[in-house]
């Protein structure tokens, strides 16, 4: 099997959507910088340079859509969503529902998310419970090159709206371009995993609601999505040093969520931590617990989220983002009782 | 009534060599991610805030050391706060692109466009509680395709707020050109909401200073908000570590990383014919050529504009220069960790 980065992979599975189907087209800021490995192959009118006009960009997205395009649309940080919401909840969201189901939404709106590389909060954000909040929309977190390359063919794919957040650790387009910025000085830490792995020769859509059981574990289930898989499984193998044996699951989408396998796994090991780098409240976290308790589950509960606007500081924002030890003392915490 | 270009020279310096050090802290590892400096706009930022009186407000975009600095921040607290230190002017929270002072009414924001509206709401706050005070918005011209600033242009002349939008205009915003994203002159655009314009050369301090004087005027006399343009160029390029700056500074060990991508990507699978390749090839490293040639002529640099009215004086000069030197030496000597 080849490898590539978990950026390589996303732009890959683009080029082969983009061969086969003349109807998808790429747009957004510096996109001929950005993705210039996608310009060059595809030219200027396929994959489009816009100006600073997200509002307007990301309407047109919807509009194109529904007008026959699968529109790929690159809004560089979700944290610009901000400024493209109304395109994304009013519209995007909304407009199968309103027509009766008669017309669909085909785009997929592609941001980088997350930190843990000193940005400050306006640019570091996960934001995925957030968007999956939203009835019609599909939000993929990805957190393999293998799962990156695959979800991303199937929200080409797909004939609704999907959000697809790729995180900026793992991506080396976004943490070179926006951390490291050549410099030698600077250290991140980054899940070898996660950065680089095997990807198929030709990529095939893997199924959107399905999450992946990354390692098994009989007394506590860790969920999470993104960079926090990585975190979880380096913290489920510090906790195997002591002898507990954790489960991480990584959901892969946030919506559709898949409560079954999450169910199957906290009805056998009783404990549920969830590791989110998203914020705390009225989001992912609170979600699985509700669907563990609908589904008739006791358990024991826990979370690591991100609780405030992310810190500018390196140290500051280290302790509000999920880490390891965090993770740790979390699981411990619910394996006394 | 002309400026006392002494005073604008030296606030221009020290912005420059206190930017030089940030540099050098950033280059150390010690600033963190993207830092967007002001270097090449400090013929603007003299020049506009030399009119501001405390009470004024400022809405900042991403470039808002150059701006804080002359409005009289505390320099110290300042680096320390790019340094993430807690004794930082935000205590580390905000960084950069986060900068603050409640006491100067001064925010910014690392949204692009987002200093507009809050020009808007900090002109309003003035018409009701502060007569005769004024809000002025910093921005590139970039930011001028962002809707929430042209509503702002519009709200603010609807309301007669007494607003002064300054465009900073490079001429780029990251790698867009600007003849490539904004259709009209920029004054026209402005011109047609109703906006009193103005454009000036943005090197000449002198220049900027007038034409900031008549707006800001204006704005006090309850006479309405004003767009003041004014051209300049970023001599980092747009922000530290600028990939293309990188590759034409340092070709050997930069072009791989910078264009190696882009080279593959004329053979890879997928995509036009090989032949139907080289055009956008082409087409980017020119225009990477020009983005950063055009940021580096020293003819534009607003410093040797302004010294070159200077050098009459040539002890006076070169005490100055040595005192702001000494200055940020000493406080660079302080915040620095060991
Ligand atoms: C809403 C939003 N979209 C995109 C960005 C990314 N971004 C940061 S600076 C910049 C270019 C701004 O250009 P301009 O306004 O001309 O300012 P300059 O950097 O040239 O001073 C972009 C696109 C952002 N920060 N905010
Ligand atoms: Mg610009």
């Amino acid at each position: 099997m080849p490898t590539k980065t978990y950026a390589d992979a996303i732009d890959d599975a683009i080029a082969q959507a983009m061969q086969a189907d003349e109807r998808v087209v790429i747009w957004g800021e510096d996109l001929d910088m950005i993705r210039r490995n996608l310009y060059v192959r595809f030219g200027a009118e396929r994959v489009r340079c816009t100006p600073i006009s997200e509002g307007a960009f990301v309407g047109a997205g919807v509009t194109a859509a529904m007008g026959g395009l699968r529109p790929i649309v690159e809004l560089l940080l979700v944290d610009f969503a901000g400024v493209a919401m109304d395109a994304i909840l009013n519209h995007a969201a909304k407009i199968e529902a309103f027509s009766g189901g008669q017309w669909p939404v085909p785009l997929v709106i592609r941001a980088g998310c997350g930190g843990g590389y000193g940005d400050g909060g306006q640019h570091q954000q996960a934001l995925w419970g957030w968007l999956a909040h939203i009835p019609g929309l599909t939000v993929v977190v990805p957190s393999t090159p293998a799962d990156a390359g695959g979800l991303m063919l199937a929200a080409i794919e797909h004939d609704g709206p999907v959000i697809f957040l790729e995180h900026k650790l793992l991506s080396t387009v976004w943490r070179e371009g926006l951390g490291r910025l050549g410099r030698s000085t600077v250290t991140f830490d980054v899940p070898p995993d996660g950065e680089k792995g095997p990807v198929p020769r030709t990529w095939m859509p893997l199924p959107f609601g399905q999450a992946a059981v990354r390692r098994e574990g009989r007394d506590l289930t860790i969920v999470s999505v993104s960079l926090g898989v990585h975190r979880a499984l380096a913290a489920a193998g510090e906790l195997a040093a002591d002898g507990v044996q954790a489960g991480v699951i990584d959901l892969r989408t946030v919506t559709p969520l898949d409560v079954s396998t999450v169910r199957d796994a906290v009805k056998r090991s009783g404990r549920l931590l969830v590791v989110d780098e998203d914020y705390q409240g009225f989001g992912l976290s609170g979600e699985l617990a509700a669907v563990v308790l609908e589904g008739g589950i006791a358990c024991r509960y826990a979370r690591v989220c991100t609780q405030t606007t992310i810190p500018f500081a390196r140290h500051l924002e280290e302790q509000t983002l999920p880490n390891v030890p965090r993770i740790v003392a979390a699981a411990r915490d619910l394996l006394r009782a | 009534m002309l400026p006392d270009v002494w005073t604008l020279y030296r606030r221009m310096l020290f912005s420059r060599r206190f930017e030089e050090a940030v540099h050098r802290l950033w280059d150390a590892g010690l600033i963190s991610a993207e830092m967007h400096l002001s270097m090449g706009e400090e013929g603007i930022v003299a020049g506009v805030l030399d009119h501001l009186q405390p009470g004024d407000a400022l809405a900042l975009d991403h470039r808002g050391t150059a701006p804080l600095l002359m409005h009289g921040i505390d320099p110290e607290r300042l680096l320390r706060e790019c340094l993430g230190q807690e004794d930082g002017l935000c205590n580390g929270w905000g960084g950069h692109m986060h900068l603050f002072s409640r006491e100067h009414l001064a925010a910014s924001s690392g949204i692009v466009g987002a200093s507009g509206p809050a020009a808007v709401g900090f002109a309003l706050a003035a018409q009701h509680l502060r007569p005769g005070h004024l809000a002025v918005a910093f921005f590139g011209e970039g930011a001028v395709n962002q809707g929430m600033l042209m509503e702002s242009f519009n709200l603010a002349v609807a309301w007669k707020l007494p607003v002064v939008f300054v465009c900073k205009d490079n001429g780029w915003a990251i790698y867009t050109p600007r003849e490539r994203a904004i259709s009209t002159p920029l004054i026209d655009r402005a011109a047609g909401f109703g906006l009193h314009t103005t454009s000036v050369d943005g090197r000449d301090v002198t220049a900027v200073w007038e034409a900031a004087r008549d707006a800001q005027t204006r704005a006090r006399e309850g006479r309405g908000p004003s767009f003041l343009h004014a051209r300049c160029v970023h001599l980092e390029g747009h922000l530290l570590g600028d990939p293309l700056v990188r590759a034409v500074r340092q070709p050997l060990r930069e072009i791989a990383p910078v264009f190696g991508p882009m080279l593959r990507a004329v053979t890879r699978r997928q995509g036009a014919p090989v032949r139907q390749r080289l055009g956008p090839l082409r087409e980017v490293g020119t225009r990477g050529n020009r983005l950063v040639s055009s940021q580096r002529a020293s003819d534009d640099d607003p410093l040797v504009w302004t010294r070159k009215q200077l050098t009459g004086e040539s002890d006076r000069l070169s005490t100055l220069e040595a005192e702001v030197t000494a200055q940020v030496n000493d406080i660079v000597a302080r915040v620095q960790p060991e």
